[in-house]
């Protein structure tokens, strides 16, 4: 058990592209903590240096007490969970999960002991005889799981562990991976692209962009106050809806104008951003979530101020919920952030996002009760939980909350432990 | 579960079908392959003709004649089997040749799995300055043809006294081959890297690495290259023809060619002896061919 802090870590590849640029982060002794942000941000490379796998070019990583800046691999004392597992595939699952004990000369009982043990946890016991490629997708899964575990070890490092996995399987090894951290208590850091898992498996969710972290903070905080619009807009499904709007004031209420609608912007909130009254009569970006949104017909005391019409254009039934895509006279917000967003899901988004920004129109997405009578092609009034509304700064990005001189170096990181 | 499905969903579709149509169907498929085994079996006989008659050869009285115009295959009138046992303890020591061939061969395959399975690891996955030119560098010595070496080798291991011993048919494998080396590298790139940083995540040293992943996980190619450096080793002619000087030290293969005289060879006796020789790369062959085509097919050697 340790707490691990990186200072000032950053790492520059032989090419010259800089992967991890001055990363400060502590993560307290046995928790969770989720690297979350598109490919390329520079997640693994985080992960692999803590491991040791990966030469620093710049600051220093403590493990517990111990500088390990230039200490190898395996006496790091920490346990990595590759995405393809790397499992020995000429050794059974049993010298899988044994050789790294028997690296360190344990002996023999204890070494059958842990297995054991770790066996029992994963539900692994019938299969210690068995060979990696005689095993499915979940199990081998569980086995680098085992391997992790036997080690008893200052840190996990789980690198995309349940990327290879199908949807179901990797529902149940996230709450497997969650029950084992919380029984074990171990200090652990884990990557991945799927913002569904950083959410449930953090303790703390850190979100980076190119390199450079962007927040960290519980998950509820992210989702309620994200520091920026590239942590809105990545943390959060379907993606928050961002446009281009103005912000005014007319007998002391506050009114936000987007794609010729006026919402009426709630006082609490206003108080709530000081930040916003530089902004009155000055373009700025304003951020509402899917399901902050309803058929205005299933709000029954819904005010006039915080309804728009729209004519849908395409209605997805879930089930449990209804996506309601609909056409805004806007131009979707361009930015870097956005753009990079786009680009995460793939070259098509962000093509889409160009095209929407010639047509002058953007495409906003509603998550609708299951009882709305919304069709296709259908007029609606949606209804906008005016309470839950983001504002951020088109120039910075950052998000809207303070006062502007103390917020303008709000682009940076905002770390919240 | 789809592959479970599958065939009964043929069968299904065999039993709708009109039976006419069943009948051709299989009719074609008898035909196809009775095509190919005539096919097979043709292109058998062509490889197993001189072999075939060797044997006749092999087996034919010591005035008969040899080379007929007409090449005698089996079936044959002369049965004389005694000329293998005549050959193997009168006229040569085939035994102690035999033992001869097998410490130079198991030398080689000792000194070709050592070094070349370590350099090649080293060029396939360790990260080290110049590794590139290096290897381009062992890649060219490919090319230096052994003739081109055999005489300043010669006066060398001569010069430190080796001549009349097996040193120097076992000692130089030992310094790598660079052919072997160049197999096993490639081989040993298809290795995900993170099996690597797994084990050194373990705990494992690069030796360790080596010893315990990648070394286990390389046998098909290390097969390759042990086969290979048996039947060069086994069936080598000129090393022993140069470096060996007494009878008693003869290999196989140089024993063989001592028979061959300018005049008076006795062929069918030599016949007898190179069938005999023979057998051990067959036998080796039988033995490892799974894994020997396997692993020639993962390293993508042709030929």
């Amino acid at each position: 058990m340790a707490e691990i802090t990186l200072e000032g870590v950053t790492k520059v590849f032989a090419d010259g592209t800089e992967a991890v640029h001055s990363l400060d982060l502590r993560i307290p002794d046995g928790k969770l903590i989720v690297l979350v942000g598109p490919s390329g941000c520079g997640k693994t490379t985080v992960l692999r240096m803590v491991a040791g796998l990966e030469d620093l070019t710049g600051g220093t990583i403590v493990i517990g007490r111990r500088e390990v800046n230039e200490v190898p691999p395996g006496e790091r004392d920490v346990a990595m969970v590759f995405q393809n597992y790397a499992l020995y595939p000429h050794m059974t699952v049993y010298q899988n999960m044994a050789l790294s004990l028997k690296i360190r000369k344990l002996p023999k009982e204890e070494m059958k002991r842990r297995v054991h043990e770790a066996a029992q946890v994963l539900d692994l016991e019938e299969l210690l005889q068995k060979r990696p490629r005689e095993l499915s997708g979940g199990q081998r899964q569980r086995v680098a799981m085992g391997r992790a575990i036997v080690r008893e070890p200052q840190a996990f490092l789980m690198d995309e562990p349940l990327s290879n996995l199908d949807a179901k399987l990797r529902v149940q090894m996230r709450a497997e991976i969650l029950r084992i951290q919380k029984d074990l208590q171990v200090t652990t850091i884990y990557v991945t692209h799927d913002q569904t898992e950083a959410m449930t498996l953090g303790d703390l969710v850190a979100v980076m962009r190119k390199g450079v972290l962007q927040q960290v903070a519980p998950p509820q905080e992210l989702y309620t106050h994200p520091t920026n619009l590239f942590v809105g807009g990545f943390i959060g499904s379907p993606a928050m809806n961002l446009v281009e709007a103005t912000v005014s004031s007319v007998d002391g209420a506050t009114f936000v104008e987007f794609a010729g609608q006026q919402l009426r912007v709630p006082s609490e909130v206003v108080a709530a951003r000081p930040g916003l009254g530089a902004f009155e009569g000055r373009r700025l970006i304003l951020g509402i979530r899917p399901e902050d949104m309803e058929d205005a017909a299933l709000v029954p005391g819904a005010g006039p101020d915080d309804r728009f019409p729209v004519v849908v254009d395409i209605r997805e039934g879930l089930g449990s919920d209804v996506y309601l895509h609909y056409k805004i006279e806007a131009p979707p917000v361009l930015t870097e952030d956005t753009k990079d967003l786009a680009s995460d899901i793939d070259a098509k988004a962000l093509e889409d996002l160009k095209t929407q920004a010639s047509e002058h129109r953007s495409v906003f997405i509603t998550r609708a009760g299951p009882e709305t009578r919304a069709r296709a092609g259908e007029q609606l009034e949606i209804h906008v939980d005016t309470r839950r509304l983001y504002f951020f700064d088109p120039a910075t990005g950052a998000s809207i909350y303070d006062d502007p001189v103390a917020s303008s170096s709000g682009a940076a990181a905002r770390v919240t432990t | 579960m789809k592959t479970a499905e599958a065939p009964e969903e043929t069968e299904e579709l065999v039993e709708a079908a009109p039976p006419r149509k069943v009948r051709r169907y299989r009719v074609r498929r008898l035909s196809h392959k009775a095509s190919m085994y005539v096919l097979l079996i043709g292109l058998c006989s062509f490889i197993l003709l001189p072999v075939g008659w060797m044997l006749t050869a092999a087996l034919k009285p010591d005035l008969a004649p040899i080379f007929t115009a007409t090449p005698e295959w089996v079936p044959t009138k002369f049965w004389q089997w005694d000329n293998f046992r005549r050959v193997l303890t009168e006229k040569m020591p085939f035994l102690r040749y035999m033992i001869n061939t097998m410490i130079v061969v198991i030398g080689n395959i000792l000194g070709v799995l050592i070094s070349c399975s370590i350099v090649g690891f080293a060029f396939a996955r360790l990260r080290f300055r110049g590794s590139k030119v290096l290897f381009y560098i062992l890649i060219v010595t490919m090319l230096i043809p052994w003739q081109a070496l055999m005489v300043p080798q010669f006066l060398f291991f001569v010069k430190i006294g080796w001549y009349g011993t097996y040193l120097p048919l076992i000692v130089p494998s030992f310094t790598g081959t660079a052919f072997f080396i160049f197999l096993i590298r490639q081989y040993m790139r298809t290795i995900p890297k993170d099996l690597d940083d797994a084990a050194r995540v373990d705990g494992l040293n690069t030796w360790q690495i080596f010893w315990r992943i990648i070394l286990p996980l390389s046998t098909p190619v290390l097969t390759v290259c042990a086969v290979f450096t048996f039947l060069s080793s086994w069936n080598n002619l000129l090393g022993p023809l140069i470096y060996l000087d007494s009878g008693e030290k003869f290999t196989v293969a140089l024993g063989l060619a001592n028979l061959v005289s300018i005049a008076d060879t006795p062929w069918n006796l030599t016949m007898a002896a190179n069938l005999v020789t023979i057998i051990p790369t067959v036998v080796v062959y039988f033995f490892v061919q799974k894994q020997l085509i396997g692993g020639i097919a993962s390293v993508g050697l042709k030929g």
